[in-house]
């Protein structure tokens, strides 16, 4: 296959654009995606300080890596999780990156800095890791971007991830969440902060072919509490959609971005107030929901 | 372990570690459908590239066949 740009040898083919790239072309490409993204959304400026959230996983890491080379002021924000190996692999890969780039990054430990681990939370909680986990990783994400003063807070949610969650919001009608589904959630005076996602317009294929094009080594393996998760059998049923009808995926997400989000925006209003205990924003009266869940799993031990 | 000259090695380690030997000159294309892989959800690595479906492989070479799905969110 040759490159749609130079006729030189491909190394990716893009069935959904009709063309194939170079190295060169691709990395052209990737990143007039991703600044369109940011352009098309306003997700933030050159003076604005951006949180990236890093797992040591491919999306956040090459979303951290592109930013710096458009010369953001990006840090990084990796929460270690506390599960085992995989945990360990994953801070390797970002510590790694960071010492490789001299870039900042704020550290987490859930163990350490809140007392408990996914793993000992699913557990004692009698839920699938991932409830506690994504509780916890909101939480964390936002308390520490409100403490470090950024601006916003950029995630590694690329198309994939986010046509995955739209089919499952559909599929259930889950009218608050498809009005919370946007590539920018604007801040909340009540205390939340803008939340972005840049890589939004590129398929994980792409981000994956950028990290290893690029020489942004990241954590291959899967997390072992997510195998099985019901958002990768979304992922591989689109991708089956999508080689038969190639462009159906950003079909389906820029759709619901452009004639369908508005829709549902008003089911997201809602009130917040300060949790009682850490003070950070919530919904409920009284304790927040991390606060509720931590204060019942360090109790539950003591 | 490393590949024969008279086979072509094709690997993935994820979900799990799997491997394959396989005969002949072909298309990554054929590989990945004799592998029941839809190409839409892997990258194909060689040395430090990317092969596309059309791209031929030879006896003496290695591939990594890398899922690009990722179950967890970021």
């Amino acid at each position: 296959m040759k490159c749609t740009k130079c006729g030189g040898r491909a190394v990716i083919d893009l069935k959904r654009h009709n063309s194939g790239f170079c190295k060169e072309h691709f990395f052209e490409y990737f990143e007039n995606q991703v600044r369109k993204a940011i352009d098309e959304f306003s997700m933030f400026g050159l003076r604005d300080r951006i949180l990236v959230a890093v797992s040591g996983g491919k999306d956040s890491l090459v979303l951290w890596d592109v930013l710096m080379r458009f010369g953001y002021q990006a840090d990084g924000l990796y929460i270690d999780l506390g599960i085992g190996e995989y945990s360990s692999a994953s801070s390797q890969k970002v510590r790694d990156f960071v010492l490789a780039r001299q870039a900042n990054l704020r550290h987490v430990s859930l163990e350490q800095d809140y007392g408990y681990g996914v793993p000992e939370a699913a557990r004692r909680l009698r839920r699938a890791a991932c409830s506690p986990c994504g509780l916890s990783k909101r939480y964390i994400f936002n308390r520490e971007a409100l403490e470090g003063s950024y601006d916003v807070l950029a995630t590694g949610h690329n198309l994939d991830d986010e046509a995955a969650v739209l089919f499952g919001n559909v599929l259930r009608w889950n009218t608050g969440y498809l009005g919370r589904q946007y590539p920018v959630l604007e801040e909340d005076p009540g205390g939340l902060v803008r939340k972005v996602k840049p890589l939004i317009r590129l398929t994980e294929r792409e981000t994956a072919a950028y990290a290893v094009l690029q020489g942004v080594d990241y954590i291959v393996e899967e997390c072992p509490k997510a195998i099985g998760a019901r958002t990768t059998l979304y992922k591989q049923l689109l991708n089956d959609l999508e080689i038969q009808s190639p462009g159906s995926k950003q079909q389906f997400l820029y759709g619901f971005y452009e004639r369908g989000h508005d829709s549902f925006e008003a089911s997201r209003d809602v009130a917040l107030t300060p949790c009682t205990e850490c003070g950070q924003p919530t919904t409920r009266e009284g304790l927040c929901a991390f606060c509720q869940v931590r204060s019942r799993l360090l109790t539950v031990r003591a | 372990m490393p590949a024969s000259q008279n086979s072509i090695r094709v690997f993935m380690t994820i979900p799990q570690r799997r491997e394959w030997e396989l005969h002949g000159r072909q298309s990554v294309r054929k590989i990945l459908r004799q592998l029941d892989l839809n190409p839409e959800g892997v990258i194909v690595i060689h040395h430090d590239t990317l092969l596309t479906p059309d791209e031929m492989v030879e006896n003496g070479m290695e591939i990594e066949v890398r899922s690009a799905i990722s179950g967890g969110l970021p």
